[in-house]
């Protein structure tokens, strides 16, 4: 193992782990609700391309992934109608959300397929950056990556620490319940779907604009199911989440680096390793379930 | 015994059915017209093209059967969990394990076993692979340790990258230069083909397979059973009715009827088993299940209307160069309709204004 092995590695999974987990913390908001999106990708991927065609088109890519944010948002409302309002099934409609921003995306997209943006650069931390190895691993990057943490702390803030996420939490556990309590839930529900949004849109930004600095159909290729996953695998917890992100952007950099030193493993065997390991987590940490909101259980146990 | 008087009753809830989803078929063609129409296409061309080319010929329907065939199957692998309460998201790995059970069988045996065992190994081997393959998250749920909704999820990853590892490794064809792909099954390890045209053994399949659900569902004590399951479990259990038994049995059948959707494709359709062969079928096939709201026949005119639609984005893809995805939002748009449950007595709800009194 060499130095630039490991450092590979490392700045890998922070780049390759950063889409995913803003969708991620985007889910574990709508999931806090007691609503389940599987349809992330499908905002992702509208979030991707718009704000691809924002940036391409202003030059600014402050200004995409401002406007990513905001139509993965409203986006998201398709669901909220379905799921809150018309009370439909929340797999289903997810996944028809899914089938929709893969379309839709790939309409809006096609005159973009292949053209050239100037992406989200990295910001190095001047002086910082400069660093042998701790440099380059942790003071090289776009600002969406900087963002990443403090997001997710934030996050956490805002669901543990405040009114609203206690509102949220209440409805995601017992709506009926919390409606006697004096709250809102459906109107809290579309909250904590649209900002959910807004996190899938974010996550899909990072990825045309920054890692990918390109836009292709469907670029996202299940990273919007990985989400899913690992919302249950951080116990709906958007710091355990931020680690969870990292194992799984870890594998996947492990992988490229092994591939880029010619080892021979399948990159395929290799590219199981973060669904099998969170097969493993839920299965070792069962108890975990406790963790669900009650309002899920009824969805996952098909009585929803 | 069931009396004329409810046969007509079941007749005239199926005519409105009918009837009913015509009028959300229509909505869904107007509004996807209008996205048309955004992206500066001509609905009506669109449209015409997409009909023509599916039911406006003989090689039109034959291809539209051609693709029906594995969508009905995959939506019956999530039909049948359906019932008993389990939701099988995991019809797109279940498939591919099917591909890939029956497509190592057939390379394995082909130079010792006679021809004409061909047939009847491939459709076993296609069963087992994606039966086994459900009995994974089916296992785990009945011991109550893993929901299988995630499970089943997480398991179609693992099941294409398996899929892609045997593809580009051990069952790889030494002489596909730049094309992994396995090497062509033996004539006698194929499916056959109706006549000239694509459609295959697949169809006998898919359509003994309905009978038998229809029959199975309504007419059996298994098909009260699952019902009972489905509505009540702890009220079954306590009336000693073997839930696990149940769960694992049925998501054994569900995984193999979509093992035998991947098994045509591969054994029919391809010739060969190739990587990510499946246009989302498995997905689709719970789409499809969920729009006939897990019923059998329904199964079958949704898969028909979707097969279309499919068939359609490859047409239109052609004739006015959209991508071929784009059809997926004709789709999505009709499930919204479908599952926001519209119905026209919600205009009049929407002028009373009525409030729902719960939250």
């Amino acid at each position: 193992m060499t130095t630039s092995f490991i450092q590979g590695v490392l700045t890998g999974s922070i780049q390759s782990s950063t889409s995913v987990l803003y969708a991620a913390l985007g889910e574990v908001i709508v999931e806090r609700a007691g609503v389940i999106n599987l349809g992330v990708e499908g905002s992702m991927l509208m979030g991707a391309v718009s704000g691809f065609m924002v940036t391409q088109q202003s030059g600014s890519a402050g200004l995409g992934i401002i406007v990513a944010a905001l139509v993965a948002g409203l986006f998201n409302l398709i669901l909220a109608y379905l799921v809150v309002t018309r009370k439909a099934n929340q797999l289903a409609s997810g996944l028809a959300l899914m089938f929709c921003g893969l379309g839709l995306s790939a309409l809006i997209g096609k005159p973009y397929v292949g053209q050239m943006i100037n992406g989200l650069d990295p910001l190095p931390v001047p002086v910082l950056s400069q660093i042998p190895f701790i440099g380059p691993v942790l003071f090289n990057y776009d600002f969406l990556i900087y963002m990443m943490v403090p997001l997710a702390v934030l996050v956490w803030w805002v669901l543990f620490k405040t009114r609203w996420g206690l509102s949220l939490r209440a409805v995601g556990e017992d709506p009926t319940v919390a409606f006697a309590a004096g709250l809102r839930p459906k109107l809290i529900q579309y909250q904590a779907i649209f900002i959910g949004g807004l996190f899938a849109g974010l996550g899909g930004a990072h990825l045309s604009l920054a890692y990918a600095q390109t836009w292709s159909e469907g670029m996202t290729s299940g990273r919007g199911f990985i989400a899913v996953a690992l919302v249950i695998f951080a116990s709906w917890n958007p710091l355990k989440a931020v680690g969870g992100a990292l194992l799984f952007g870890g594998a996947l950099a492990f992988q490229l680096q092994l591939q880029a030193r010619g080892a021979d493993i399948s990159p395929f065997l290799l590219d199981m390793i973060p669904y099998l390991l969170t097969l493993g987590v839920l299965l070792f940490m069962r108890n975990r379930k406790n963790a669900m909101p009650e309002g899920l259980k009824a969805v996952f146990e098909g009585t929803s | 015994m069931i009396s004329t008087a409810t046969l007509a009753q079941a007749g005239k809830q199926q005519g409105a059915a009918l009837l009913r989803f015509l009028a959300i078929l229509i909505l869904a063609l107007l509004v996807f017209a209008i996205v048309l129409l955004v992206f500066g296409k001509n609905p009506i061309e669109a449209y015409v093209d997409i009909f023509t080319s599916t039911i406006g010929s003989s090689y039109g329907w034959s291809e539209v059967l051609v693709k029906v065939i594995p969508l009905v199957l995959c939506a019956t692998a999530v039909l049948l969990p359906a019932r008993i309460g389990l939701v099988n998201v995991g019809g797109e790995g279940q498939l591919y394990i099917g591909a890939l059970v029956a497509s190592w069988g057939a390379l394995a045996v082909a130079d010792v076993m006679p021809g004409f065992l061909g047939l009847p190994t491939i459709i076993i081997l296609g069963f087992i692979g994606g039966g086994l393959w459900a009995a994974i998250p089916a296992v785990l749920r009945a011991m109550g340790w893993l929901n299988e909704t995630i499970s089943t999820l997480l398991l179609n990853y693992v099941a294409i990258l398996l899929v892609d590892y045997f593809v580009f490794g051990p069952l790889r064809d030494p002489s596909s230069a730049n094309f992994p792909q396995s090497e062509p099954f033996p004539d006698a390890f194929r499916l056959p083909f109706l006549g000239s045209t694509r459609i295959h053994f697949g169809l006998i399949i898919a359509t003994v397979v309905i009978a038998a659900l229809y029959f199975v569902l309504n007419r059996t004590r298994w098909g009260y059973e699952m019902r009972a399951i489905g509505g009540n479990p702890n009220a079954s259990r306590r009336h000693g009715m073997p839930i696990s038994r149940y769960i694992i049995i049925i998501m054994f059948i569900a995984g193999g009827l979509a093992g035998l959707a991947g098994m045509g494709e591969t054994m029919a359709i391809q010739g060969r088993l190739r990587p990510g062969f499946s246009p989302d079928y498995g997905y689709v096939g719970f789409l499809i299940s969920w729009l006939a709201m897990h019923d059998p026949i329904g199964v079958v005119l949704m898969s028909f209307l979707i097969a279309i639609i499919a068939l359609g984005g490859d047409t239109l893809q052609i004739t006015q160069s959209m991508p071929f995805s784009s059809v997926n939002v004709l789709m999505s748009i009709i499930l919204f309709i479908v599952l926001a449950k519209f119905s026209f007595g919600d205009i009049f709800k929407f002028f009373k204004k009525k409030e729902e009194a719960t939250s």
